[in-house]
């Protein structure tokens, strides 16, 4: 398979980590070379949260540069746009959970959030495929993250990504409890 | 599944997915280091977050978070010439308080061995600055090895522990943020018989004491042993050469890349994608330079880019013995300003070197992105006290007050809503430089910001004094309990290591007449405290206190039956002032395409902070969770 850079972004606090980290676990296990890096520091007060995850025999940095990303997933609308303008790769496709966080600048008028038609058209003008994923019914914010991992198995944009290497990834980073109950929405 | 301890300290050999920061915590317990010290500072506290998994009646090893990078230091040397291998690790800046001892170490013989781990901040991207730290090696006579990769960062570690013990001299293992941060499949070594920690310190293996004419064999001693080091790094496996292809001539030429830690997998994605026969000379244990090698390298080529991050240190020293050995390669460098800042990333690699040899790297093949404009600026959490803090002090502040800021979560107040803390040197700079801004200054009152884990760190000097001059200003004591920013490290104020430090009784003891203190969810109290504060005549402080809501609320959740609480906005009552949005600023609001304000669940924490800052009172709990 080609080498894939697949970029993950969304606002502090929304359990970026626990995606990548799962992400790059499950990738491993399906049997690829991975590489990832998280971004922390400042940006975990309510900034932006990035996360790369590089697969494939051929790569030496673990940062995506920019415009080259296959694959962006997102947690939040706005942050899914900005992916899409600044890293995407022509062709590229990206999946997002519809959470709206505004920005400071949203909220004082000087800059609007976007719409889903804007995000989907900056998509489209770089000829990608875009999926937007939403749970009305969702019992708890933080797990906004395990319903997008369930979406990108069901797409199979990452061959080899199943239930089964996605649920052996999430037992080694979480609690029983929580693990059966995040287990219990991806097998749904 | 074993728990993250488990395997950090599975005495076999091992492979697995770890972090940079967590493959050098493995490589101490490989290495037997028994004494750690640390201050907390990104990119570096996942070290200690590994080492402190691991149950303390497991250790063989102390590790402790001293008052500040200085102390740590100093922690670290006494116990290493004790006989124990020692660590300290922190960030880039640390190194700046820390450096008065530091810079003593290399002419000092560390019989246990020292390792300083730094991490070093290219791109800053969560520092005041992205200083070049390898500059300080040179100035103190300290050895540099600069992993690429968290693989490397855990070989070298063990590489620098050895040699430090051999040597008995500092070396230094140069981390940047995102070697620290990188994940991959590590390979791990086993984990050798426990050491016993030693206590053999003699004066006959120093001396000790430079001081005058005495510093003049310490510093003698400490350039032969990096004359000896030196050897080392000429014969190191991390200084090597990458050619994935057979290096012909390019236009008659040949060409080659000299580069260093990260800057080089830069190189070295660019040479595969340019399929062009260059190569590259990766320069890892980098200090002493390993100069014949280097020398052996520009011999065979007709062109060199140095391929450097941050400051120009290897070009200097590279050209300084390309002109002493009459070499005639041409040695060419970054070209701009703008080269020397920032992360060389790959495409800013390929950019410099595309500008040197556009035939070899071909411009023009960039993909499109386009700059997406709003920025999303870190804010304070929800239910954050220095949120209240700073709406409650606003109130308070006559026209033309000057407010300087410190280095914690409150320095988020620069931003908007509140443009508070207009000025940043340093940890602790604050009171100095408010106390300077008093100095001749009768117009305009002056108030400083101060973090509880920063007060311990460095903050004290200053108060001192600003209470011996009774220097006229005011300083507000942000009091979280906890070293929020960095990920909620204890301190000597949090309670968490032996007794509690009281600020209000440090503060009374050192002669402070003006103390208050207040929750600053009371809003109207600590406005009238700042007034009360800025009238008194001299040296002032307003304790404003409240705990890390996101540390509160985390251990809120984990507890049975926890019911999340929110607020809701009345929307009959809400006159759309929007002081909730303009003003008070908390990030769980949200301003809808009517010009109506509604709470978005998913991030209100049901504080209920804000409500007392509605002029209409329209906002409250949420009635089915009251």
């Amino acid at each position: 398979m080609k080498d894939l850079n697949i970029y993950m972004c969304g606002v502090g606090g929304q359990g970026i980590g626990l995606l990548a980290e799962a992400m790059l676990r499950a990738c491993h296990k399906a049997g690829y070379d991975v590489k990832g890096v998280d971004t922390h520091g400042l940006a975990q007060r309510g900034g932006t949260v990035i996360s790369h995850l590089r697969i494939g025999k051929k790569i030496h940095t673990p940062l995506i540069p920019s415009g080259k990303a296959n694959i962006v997933i997102a947690l939040e609308r706005l942050e899914g746009a900005r992916a899409a303008s600044e890293m995407l790769i022509e062709g590229g496709k990206v999946i997002f959970y519809d959470a709206q966080y505004q920005t400071i600048g949203n909220r004082l008028g000087k800059f609007k959030y976007p719409t889903l038609d804007e995000l989907e058209k900056s998509v489209k003008a770089k000829k990608g495929e875009s999926v937007r994923v939403f749970e009305e019914e969702l019992s708890d914010p933080r797990m906004q993250n395990i319903v997008i991992i369930k979406k990108m198995i069901e797409l199979e944009w990452i061959p080899g990504l199943s239930v089964k290497i996605v649920s052996e990834a999430l037992a080694e980073l979480m609690h029983v409890k929580t693990l059966e109950k995040n287990l219990e929405l991806i097998k749904q | 599944m074993k728990k993250f301890y488990e395997q950090l300290t599975d005495k076999q050999p091992w492979q697995g997915l770890f972090m940079g920061n967590h493959a050098v915590a493995r490589a101490m317990l490989e290495a037997g280091v028994k004494v750690i010290t640390s201050y907390p500072g990104s990119p570096t506290p996942e070290i200690a977050e590994a080492l402190n998994s691991v149950p303390q009646e497991m250790r063989d090893f102390h590790f402790e978070w001293a008052t500040n990078e200085k102390v740590a230091t100093e922690i670290a040397f006494g116990s290493s010439i004790n006989g124990n291998m020692s660590v300290v690790f922190f960030k880039s800046v640390g190194l700046n308080v820390a450096a008065d001892s530091l810079v003593q170490l290399g002419l000092l013989n560390l019989t246990g061995g020292l390792v300083v781990i730094l991490g070093d901040d290219p791109g800053a991207n969560s520092s005041q600055n992205e200083q070049d730290n390898r500059h300080f090696a040179r100035m103190s006579y300290i050895p540099v090895m600069e992993p690429a990769t968290p693989s490397e960062a855990y070989k070298m570690f063990l590489e620098a522990a050895k040699l430090s013990k051999k040597h008995q001299m500092p070396i230094i293992l140069r981390l940047t943020t995102h070697v620290c941060h990188a994940k991959e499949l590590i390979t791990f070594g086993a984990i050798g018989e426990s050491k016993v920690f030693k206590s053999e310190f003699d004066i006959k293996n120093g001396h000790y004491l430079p001081i005058t004419k005495t510093v003049f064999p310490l510093k003698k001693k400490a350039m032969e042993k990096l004359d000896l080091i030196k050897k080392e790094s000429e014969r190191s496996p991390f200084n090597r050469v990458y050619a994935p292809f057979d290096c012909e001539e390019i236009n008659g030429k040949k060409l080659g890349i000299i580069s260093s830690s990260m800057p080089a997998l830069s190189v070295m994605e660019n040479i595969d994608n340019s399929g062009n026969a260059v190569d590259l000379l990766q320069i890892n244990f980098s200090y002493p330079l390993p100069e014949t090698m280097i020398a052996d390298y520009l011999k065979e080529k007709d062109e060199v880019i140095i391929i450097e991050e941050l400051d120009r240190i290897m070009e200097y020293e590279i050209k300084s013995l390309a002109f002493d050995r009459n070499i005639k390669c041409r040695i060419l460098t970054r070209k701009t300003h703008d080269d020397i800042m920032g992360e060389l990333t790959s495409e800013r690699t390929w950019d410099i070197l595309s500008g040197h040899w556009p035939e070899v790297f071909e411009s023009g093949i960039k993909p499109v992105t386009q700059p997406f404009a709003n920025p999303r600026i870190p804010q304070m959490c929800p239910g954050c006290g220095h949120r209240s803090a700073f709406h409650a002090i606003k109130q308070a502040l006559p026209k033309g007050t000057i407010t300087v800021g410190d280095i914690g979560c409150h320095s988020l107040g620069f931003f908007e809503p509140y443009n508070m803390g207009e000025m940043l040197l340093s940890m602790g700079h604050s009171n100095g430089t408010a106390a300077g801004l008093t100095i001749g200054n009768e117009k305009r009152k002056v108030l400083a910001f101060i973090g509880d884990s920063t007060f311990f760190h460095a903050g004290l000097p200053a108060i001192i004094n600003a209470v011996l001059y009774d220097h006229d200003f005011t300083l507000v004591i942000m009091e979280n309990g906890t070293t929020a920013m960095t990920g909620h490290q204890p301190h000597a104020g949090s309670g968490e290591i032996g007794e509690k430090i009281s600020i209000d009784k440090l503060l009374e003891s050192i002669g402070v007449k003006f103390i208050r203190r207040v929750d600053t969810y009371q809003q109207s109290k600590l406005t009238e405290y700042i007034k009360e504060s800025l009238d008194h005549k001299g040296f002032s402080v307003v304790i404003a206190s409240h705990p890390c809501m996101l540390k509160f609320m985390k251990q809120q959740r984990r507890k049975e039956g926890f019911v999340q609480k929110h607020v809701e906005i009345d929307q009959n009552k809400c006159k759309r002032h929007l002081t909730c949005i303009e003003d008070f600023g908390c990030p769980s609001f949200v301003k809808n395409e009517n010009g109506s304000i509604t709470v978005n669940e998913d991030l209100c924490i049901g504080d209920g902070s804000c409500r007392p800052t509605c002029p209409v009172s329209a906002i409250d709990f949420k009635k089915e969770a009251r």
